[in-house]
């Protein structure tokens, strides 16, 4: 069937299989940083962003996100002009394979959101749902901070 | 000891490939696509062990979209080994990309290649397979019992070296290894220790799952993306699976989601291969999360056993470790990972008498391989806890029973000439070893005198613990890298190696290794790595052997287009070889005058006798320099459940110059959390089948942010003379601290010794209720 999906402040028209996940979709389309780690909402590898909350987009089918908007990674920031978060990742070594990092980054993102300056207690609960093997975390939460620090120092200056 | 003064070494230079992956422009494996492109599956056995009487694939063969079923029939019946190591290969020929046998739970039985993956899933369910099912080996010690059941009685296994290998007792290899005579240390002691350990196994857990494509390129020859840590043996071992020459494939490993020995396997490619040279299409195959579980690798599930002997004093006298190692029903990485354990262990004690032997045993469980730690993770474990034990009878702290044993810089090392992988030239020794200062940093750091034996009351108890350990830095005069390196017109160099990334930062270490030799910054050096057609050797990922080895390769390589331009700069400033020097980028003269790097790269490419700067190096190991680490950490035991959690973890460790300390903290941090998270939460648990009943991370259960406790990562000042710039390794090292302290530091809290893993609740609380039934 057919549905409206905002993909990055995108609105497109799209075709989806019965069966079809919301994380098989966004690859489809072409998001590849949306990762497949595990199919079954264990892992976060596949973690987007949907209307304001991190969601796995594996768990979800794609004909439910009809009018829905998503943000994956790709619409934060390029190479050359990276968002605090990005940076903040690779600064503090939060990025070793980098294939949890898009979905850890959305869940960092959705939380900097609601919570400019969350606890370290905030940020490990809302990365709980994402899985590193590399980094052992500890990068990870530095890295949130850090960008937290940032983006509040951007803020004040603007 | 001098401390060389660096421009781009020993600086936190940002993860070259950092940025692409944080912002998701990067592409793994499954992120390429090709135009035509089919899906492939493998039918997967239900039985831990069984011959297949008959299998029928019609009904799979006449489902529209289903391009290709291939069972035992229609393979050439090769026999392979799956481990990527060097060659000749030290891991037996007993595997065969299908057999008409199978020999545990998610063995591959037939392939199928598809339009689609559903496709090819519902024709999985259409073939249909007669299997005699035999009785299976699911306890690696009943393996070697007269009346077990022969999991490999075929006549065409064998192994390519001159090692024993028994088949026909389920016996993969044997290892018998000692200096001096370990009774007589006995005799000589006033206390001796003897214990038994078990290690679970364990996944790697490496995010990205297996996944591999295949294409013919324009010249029909076999181009296949994969998922590897070892793109060169990838590349051999899938010309011996589908009998075609080295020269008709090519290997491309693109970014990679994580290895930790995982991906040292050979395990889909040969599947793509085999579809795409039958069927002349491009096929991807990506296993899922539940198909990485089953039929991946693992870590080695072993039994050890130790006998540690001392003086009154606290002098070791003996120590004697043996491991039953449990390799599954393949023997991959069988003798070396056993070998291993010795040799990540004894070298760390100045003790005269040492015996190491190990039987590696076939069963009908999960097919174990290279896993971070490589048997040092097992024999850390045994000789460990067993220390602390010995140091206690002897009213000792372990932490002065360390100090008093532990070797120094320096040192003659001879059970490494009986235990080595590879020839060993010359008395093996060790160069740098700062283990002694590793211990005390370790200690101070987290007041382990003022804190230790003070458990506490009532229903939380606390304790401390410690562990030393050892890994190597590449296989001696076994592993080769090497390294091109060519000018750009604007001063910049490609820097092009078989050296292979797969997280842990290789690239960035390497470019930073040839950005020092060049006197350019990190961001001049442009890295590609790895690509059988493109790159030069490398042996790839594994033994810790990429910073050590590949770096001095780059290194060397680096230093002869050093050469090459002060050739160049000399002749551009009319100045003598021997007058002209790098500095910053330029070629600087007697008279102060000087040349940029983009001036020489265009002069030389365009302007006067022209030429590439370019060079290309090789190196192999004469050494293996063993990073070392001391581990200690505080816990609290809940004695109402069992449950143990950790309060302060501090590891100090000794792994030469840090050519990037951002991301060696990295991989000390990610090593200790994957050993934590082992020794407390990860197992497999089996059926009485031999199936894994948790092929899941929900089931099976890694460490996830709250997990995660205090830590400190403290490095201890050191310098190898033989590494590149100084340096060691330090992927592996970190892993296996965590299964001895924390069984020792639950010993002082609650006065339990655990020797099997993991330290989850049930076992504790029933070693507390055991203890205080009495």
């Amino acid at each position: 069937m057919e549905i409206i999906l905002t993909v990055n402040k995108q609105s497109r028209k799209v075709e989806v299989r019965p069966a079809e996940t919301l994380l098989d979709l966004l690859r489809r389309l072409g998001y590849k940083s949306v990762k497949y780690g595990c199919g079954e909402g264990a892992c976060g590898a596949c973690t987007v962003i949907m209307d304001g909350r991190p969601v796995n987009s594996c768990l979800i089918l794609a004909v439910t996100v009809d009018g829905r908007e998503v943000t994956t990674v790709e619409d934060l920031g390029t190479i050359q002009k990276p968002h605090l978060l990005q940076s903040a990742f690779v600064e503090s070594g939060a990025v070793q394979c980098g294939f949890c990092t898009p979905g850890m980054i959305m869940a960092a993102k959705a939380l900097l959101d609601r919570n400019p300056s969350p606890s370290e207690d905030e940020i490990k609960e809302a990365l709980d749902g994402n899985l590193c093997r590399c980094t052992g975390y500890v990068q990870i939460i530095e890295a949130v901070r850090l960008a937290a620090r940032r983006m509040k120092a951007e803020k004040k200056k603007n | 000891m001098k401390k060389p003064k660096f421009n781009e070494i020993n600086k936190g230079v940002r993860k070259v490939d950092g940025l692409g992956l944080a912002v998701g422009q990067s592409r793994f494996t499954d992120d390429y696509e090709m135009p035509g492109m089919l899906h492939a599956k493998l039918l997967r056995s239900p039985y831990a062990h069984a011959r297949i009487k008959a299998i029928r694939t019609g009904k799979a063969r006449a489902l529209p979209g289903v391009v290709a079923v291939f069972t035992y029939k229609d393979v050439d019946r090769i026999p392979i080994t799956t481990a990527g190591q060097g060659y000749p290969e030290p891991s037996p020929y007993d595997e065969f990309i299908l057999d008409n046998k199978v020999r545990f739970v998610g063995d591959k039985v037939a392939l199928v290649a598809a339009e689609t993956v559903e496709i090819a899933e519902e024709a999985l369910k259409l073939i249909e397979v007669d299997y005699e099912v035999l009785p299976a080996v699911l306890d690696p010690r009943k393996a070697m019992q007269a009346n077990a059941p022969i999991i490999h009685d075929e006549k065409d296994c064998y192994i390519d070296i001159p090692v024993p290998y028994e088949p026909e007792k389920n016996r993969v290899a044997r290892v018998d290894a000692s200096v001096g005579d370990v009774k007589e240390g006995v005799k000589q002691a006033a206390m001796t220790v003897e214990d038994e350990f078990e290690n679970q196994t364990a996944s790697h857990s490496a995010l990205e799952p297996h996944c591999a494509l295949s294409w013919l390129d324009d010249n029909g020859r076999l181009v296949i993306i994969s998922t590897t840590q070892v793109p060169f043996h990838a590349r051999r071992i899938v010309s011996r699976a589908l009998k075609i020459p080295v020269r008709r494939i090519r290997i491309i490993k693109p970014r990679l989601g994580g290895g930790f020995g995982g991906k040292q396997e050979i395990l889909l490619e040969p599947y793509v291969g085999l579809i795409t040279l039958r069927t002349g299409r491009p096929v991807k195959m990506r296993l899922t999360r539940r198909e990485v579980f089953i039929s991946a690798r693992v870590r080695h599930n072993m039994i050890t056993k130790v006998q540690v002997a001392a003086k009154k004093d606290g002098e070791l006298t003996a120590i004697d470790l043996y491991a039953l190692s449990n390799t599954g029903p393949y023997g991959t990485h069988g003798l070396t990972v056993a070998s291993n354990v010795g040799t990540r262990t004894l070298p760390m004690f100045k003790c005269p008498n040492l015996h190491f032997s190990s039987d590696v045993v076939y069963t009908n469980l999960s097919v174990s391989g290279a896993y971070r730690g490589y048997g040092g993770t097992q024999g850390i474990l045994a000789t460990a806890i067993a220390m602390d034990d010995l140091a206690e009878r002897l009213g000792m702290d372990p932490m002065d029973f360390y100090l008093k044993n532990v070797i120094r810089g320096g040192t003659e090392v001879p059970i490494l000439k009986e235990l080595g992988e590879g020839p060993v030239i010359g008395q093996p020794h060790i160069g740098s070893c700062e283990l002694a200062a590793c211990i005390k940093a370790g200690a101070e750091a987290i007041g382990w005198k003022k804190k230790r034996g003070r458990p506490g009351g009532g229903r939380f108890r606390r304790g401390m613990g410690m562990s030393i350990m050892m890994q190597g830095s590449s296989i001696p005069y076994i592993d080769m890298a090497s390294a091109f390196i060519k000018i750009n017109d604007d001063g910049s160099f490609n820097l092009l190696m078989g050296a292979t990334e797969i997280g842990q930062g290789s690239d960035t270490v390497l470019a930073q290794i040839a950005a020092e030799v060049l006197t350019v910054a990190t961001d001049k050096i442009i890295v590609y790595s790895s690509d059988t057609d493109l790159t030069p050797f490398d042996v790839g990922a594994y033994a810790s052997s990429t910073t050590y080895l590949s770096g001095m390769a780059v290194k060397d390589a680096a230093e002869k287009v050093k050469r090459q331009i002060l050739e160049v700069g000399a002749h551009l400033l009319q100045a003598p070889m021997a007058r002209v020097h790098l500095s910053k980028g330029r070629v600087i003269g007697p008279d102060k005058k000087s040349v940029t790097l983009q001036q020489i790269g265009t002069h030389a490419l365009y302007e006067e006798d022209q030429f590439q700067i370019s060079a290309s190096a090789s190196r192999i190991s004469h050494e293996s320099p063993p990073p070392f680490a001391a581990h200690f950490v505080e816990v609290e035991v809940d004695r109402a459940t069992g449950k143990v959690r950790i309060l302060e973890y501090v590891q100090a460790v000794d792994c030469g110059t840090l050519i990037n300390p951002v991301l060696a903290r990295g991989q000390a941090l990610g090593a200790l959390i994957n050993g934590i998270s082992y020794a407390l939460v990860e197992r497999y648990i089996y059926s009485s089948r031999g199936e894994c009943l948790n092929p899941n991370y929900g089931y099976y259960n890694i460490f996830c942010t709250r997990d995660i406790p205090k830590i400190t990562t403290i490095f201890v000042p050191s310098y190898e003379p033989t590494g590149p710039f100084g340096a060691k390794s330090v992927g592996e090292i970190c892993i296996s601290g965590p299964l001895p302290a924390i069984s020792n530091a639950i010993y002082d809290a609650v006065d339990v010794r655990l020797h099997r893993t993991p330290f989850t609740p049930d076992k504790v609380l029933e070693a507390v209720q055991a203890r205080e039934r009495g």
